[in-house]
C-alpha cells in the first residue's frame, strides 16, 4: 500500500498551487478585460485594430480622451451621471431608511399585511411598469427631464428590505428607555435609530448610487434629448455610431467604469456585507 | 407624537412612492395589454379602443415572440446554471484553507459585477472581433479557427452567455461564500476524523448544508437572467437574424421603436408570467426535495 500514500502525499504539496493557481487564473480572466480597456484607451487612433491585437500602446497617449471631452461632449455625460446618482442616493435614503425602521419596530394598524404587500412587489420585475409610467410622466410633462428618470426609484422595496433586516437588531429596550425619558418618536428616530444604522446606511447608499449609475433601460426610454443623458445611455449611442473606433470606445468605457470601481474598491466592505444580508440589486 | 401616528409618518413616503409610480403603472399595464394602444393613442387618447385578449393572440401568431421566448431560455437555461456553477467553485477556491491572499482575489472576482453592463459590453464586443479580438487570437494558440462570435448566428447567443457569466459570477459567489463560512465545524472535524475525503466531505457535507442558499440563488439568478436586454442592444442589435432578440428587447423595440404600447405590455406581463411561473416551480421543487 506504498503508492497510494505515495500519491495522497503528492497531492498534499501540490494542492496549495492548485487552489491558489486555480484562483489566480480566475482572477486574472475577470480583471483582464478592464486592465484591457485602460490599455486600448491609451492607444493611437487606429492602432488596436490590427492582428494580433496589442496588448500594450506602443507609445500611450490622452488623445482619445481629448476627443471624447472635445467631440462627444463626454463631461456633459458625467455631469449628468454623477448628478443624476447622488440625487438618487439621497432620496433613497430618506425614502427607505424611514419605512424601514417603521416597519421592523415600530406598531400600526396593518402593519403585517403591508409588508406583505411590500414583498409581493419584489415578485414584479421592474419592467412591466414601465410603459404606463412613461405614459404617466408624459401626462406630467416630466418624459425628457432629470425628475422624470428619478422618480421610480424613490422608493424601493429591496432597499426597505435591507434597512427592516438590521433595524430588527435595534434593542427595544434602547427605544423603551428613550421614551420613559419623554422622547418623542421622530427625535428617537434621529437620536438614536440614525446612529445605530450608521452601517447599513453606508450600504445602502452604496447600493443606490451604484444603481443608478449603472442603469440604462429607464433613462434610455425617458430621455431622449442628448444633453440630458447619463453616461451609460450616450455609451450606448457612442458604440451605436462609432463600433470601429475602438481606443474612443475604450476611453468611454473607462470613464463610466472607474468611478464605480473607485466606490466599490473604497467601500467594499459595507457593500459586501450588505449583500448578504439583504441578498438585494439596486 | 404617539407611537401610532410617527410610524406613518415614516412610513406612507415611501408606500405613497411605490404605490404611484409602481402598483399602479402595473396594474395599468395589465388595463392596457387589453388595449390597441398606439402611436395614434399617445397622440390622443380618444385613439384608444378595449379589444380583449387580441394582443395576446397576435403575440401567439408572432414568429418574433416565439424566437425571442426562445432566445431567452436558451440564455436562462444555459447561463444561469453556468453562472452558478462558476460562482460556487470560485467561492468554494477562496473558502479553502490553503487559499492565500483572499481579500484580494476576492476584489478581483467581484469588480465586473459592479461595472456598467453598457461599457463592459462594448469592451467584450472588442474581445469578441472577428478580426482583431484577443479571444480568437488566444484561440489560435491552440490551433482553432477564428470565429464571428457577435457576426454568427450559432455563436452569438453562447458569446453573450460568456458575458454574462464573467459579469455576474461574483455576485452569487459572495453569497455562497457567507453560507460558507457560516457552516459549523464540528462535523468537518468528525468526517475528517473518520477518514472522510475531501470530495465526500464536499459532496455529504458542504453542498447539503448549502441547499438553502443555493435555491435562494438558482431563483435570483433566474429571475436576473430572464431580464436580458442591455447586453443584445449594445452587442448585437439582437442579431444577427433575430438570434439573440430576448423577449425584454422585443418589448423594447414594439413599445418605444413602434409605439405599440399595447402590445408592448402584452409582451411584458407574458414575461412576468414566465418568471413568476419559474420560480413558483423552484419553490415547489425545493418543498418536495426537503421531505422525503
Amino acid at each position: 500500500m506504498i503508492a497510494p500514500v505515495r500519491r495522497i502525499r503528492t497531492i498534499r504539496r501540490t494542492e496549495p498551487y492548485l487552489i491558489n493557481g486555480a484562483l489566480a487564473l480566475a482572477a486574472v480572466i475577470a480583471v483582464f478585460p478592464l486592465a484591457w480597456m485602460l490599455s486600448v484607451s491609451m492607444m493611437a487612433p487606429g492602432e488596436a485594430s490590427s492582428s494580433p491585437p496589442p496588448l500594450v500602446p506602443a507609445s500611450p497617449t490622452l488623445a482619445s480622451y481629448r476627443e471624447l471631452f472635445s467631440r462627444a461632449a463626454i463631461g456633459r455625460h458625467l455631469a449628468n451621471s454623477v448628478g443624476l446618482a447622488l440625487a438618487a442616493t439621497v432620496l433613497s435614503l430618506a425614502f427607505n431608511v424611514t419605512a424601514g425602521y417603521a416597519f421592523a419596530k415600530l406598531r400600526f394598524a396593518g402593519r403585517d399585511l403591508l409588508w406583505k404587500g411590500v414583498v409581493g412587489v419584489m415578485l414584479v420585475p421592474a419592467q412591466v411598469a414601465m410603459i404606463p409610467l412613461f405614459l404617466l410622466l408624459k401626462q406630467l410633462g416630466l418624459v425628457n427631464t432629470y425628475a422624470g428618470v428619478l422618480l421610480p426609484s424613490l422608493a424601493s422595496a429591496s432597499a426597505m428590505f435591507l434597512i427592516r433586516q438590521y433595524a430588527r437588531g435595534i434593542p427595544d429596550e434602547l427605544l423603551e428607555a428613550a421614551r420613559i425619558d419623554g422622547a418623542g418618536e421622530l427625535r428617537i428616530f434621529w437620536s438614536i435609530v440614525v446612529p445605530v444604522l450608521r452601517p447599513v446606511l453606508v450600504t445602502l447608499a452604496i447600493f443606490a448610487f451604484l444603481g443608478s449609475w449603472n442603469d440604462f433601460l429607464w433613462p434610455l426610454i425617458v430621455l431622449s434629448d442628448d444633453a440630458r443623458q447619463p453616461l451609460p445611455v450616450a455609451i450606448a449611442a457612442l458604440s451605436r455610431e462609432h463600433a470601429g473606433d475602438s481606443e474612443l470606445m475604450m476611453a468611454g468605457a473607462v470613464v463610466t467604469v472607474a468611478p464605480v470601481l473607485a466606490v466599490f474598491i473604497a467601500l467594499q466592505r459595507y457593500y459586501l456585507a450588505g449583500l448578504v444580508t439583504g441578498s438585494v440589486k439596486g | 407624537m404617539t407611537r401610532p401616528r410617527a410610524a406613518w409618518w415614516l412610513v406612507s413616503p415611501a408606500l405613497i412612492a411605490i404605490t404611484v409610480f409602481f402598483v399602479i403603472p402595473v396594474i395599468a399595464a395589465l388595463a392596457l395589454s387589453f388595449t390597441d394602444f398606439d402611436i395614434y393613442g399617445v397622440a390622443d387618447r380618444h385613439n384608444v379602443r378595449f379589444i380583449g385578449l387580441d394582443n395576446y393572440r397576435r403575440l401567439l401568431d408572432a414568429p418574433v415572440f416565439w424566437i425571442a421566448l426562445r432566445n431567452t431560455f436558451v440564455f436562462v437555461i444555459a447561463g444561469a446554471p453556468l453562472s452558478i456553477a462558476v460562482s460556487l467553485v470560485t467561492a468554494l477556491l477562496l473558502h479553502a484553507r490553503l487559499a492565500r491572499a483572499r481579500a484580494v482575489f476576492r476584489t478581483a472576482l467581484f469588480a465586473p459585477v459592479v461595472t456598467t453592463v453598457v461599457a463592459v459590453a462594448a469592451i467584450w464586443r472588442y474581445l469578441y472581433h472577428g478580426r482583431y479580438g484577443m479571444i480568437d487570437h488566444a484561440l489560435g494558440w491552440f490551433g482553432i479557427d477564428p470565429i464571428d462570435w457577435l457576426g454568427d448566428p450559432r455563436w452569438s447567443m453562447p458569446a453573450l452567455i460568456g458575458f454574462a457569466v464573467w459579469k455576474n459570477f461574483g455576485y452569487n459567489m459572495i453569497i455562497f461564500l457567507a453560507g460558507l463560512l457560516g457552516l459549523p465545524e464540528e462535523p468537518f472535524e468528525a468526517a475528517r476524523i473518520d477518514g472522510a475525503t475531501r470530495l465526500q466531505q464536499l459532496r455529504f457535507l458542504t453542498l447539503p448544508a448549502l441547499a438553502p442558499t443555493l435555491l435562494l440563488v438558482t431563483i435570483l439568478t433566474m429571475v436576473g437572467y430572464f431580464q436580458l436586454f442591455a447586453e443584445p442592444y449594445v452587442m448585437t442589435r439582437g442579431g444577427p437574424a433575430q438570434s439573440t432578440t430576448s423577449i425584454l428587447y422585443y418589448m423594447f423595440e414594439e413599445g418605444f421603436q413602434w409605439w405599440n404600447l399595447g402590445f408592448a405590455s402584452a409582451v411584458a406581463f407574458v414575461l412576468f408570467a414566465i418568471m413568476l411561473a419559474g420560480t413558483l416551480l423552484q419553490l415547489a421543487l425545493a418543498r418536495r426535495w426537503s421531505q422525503p
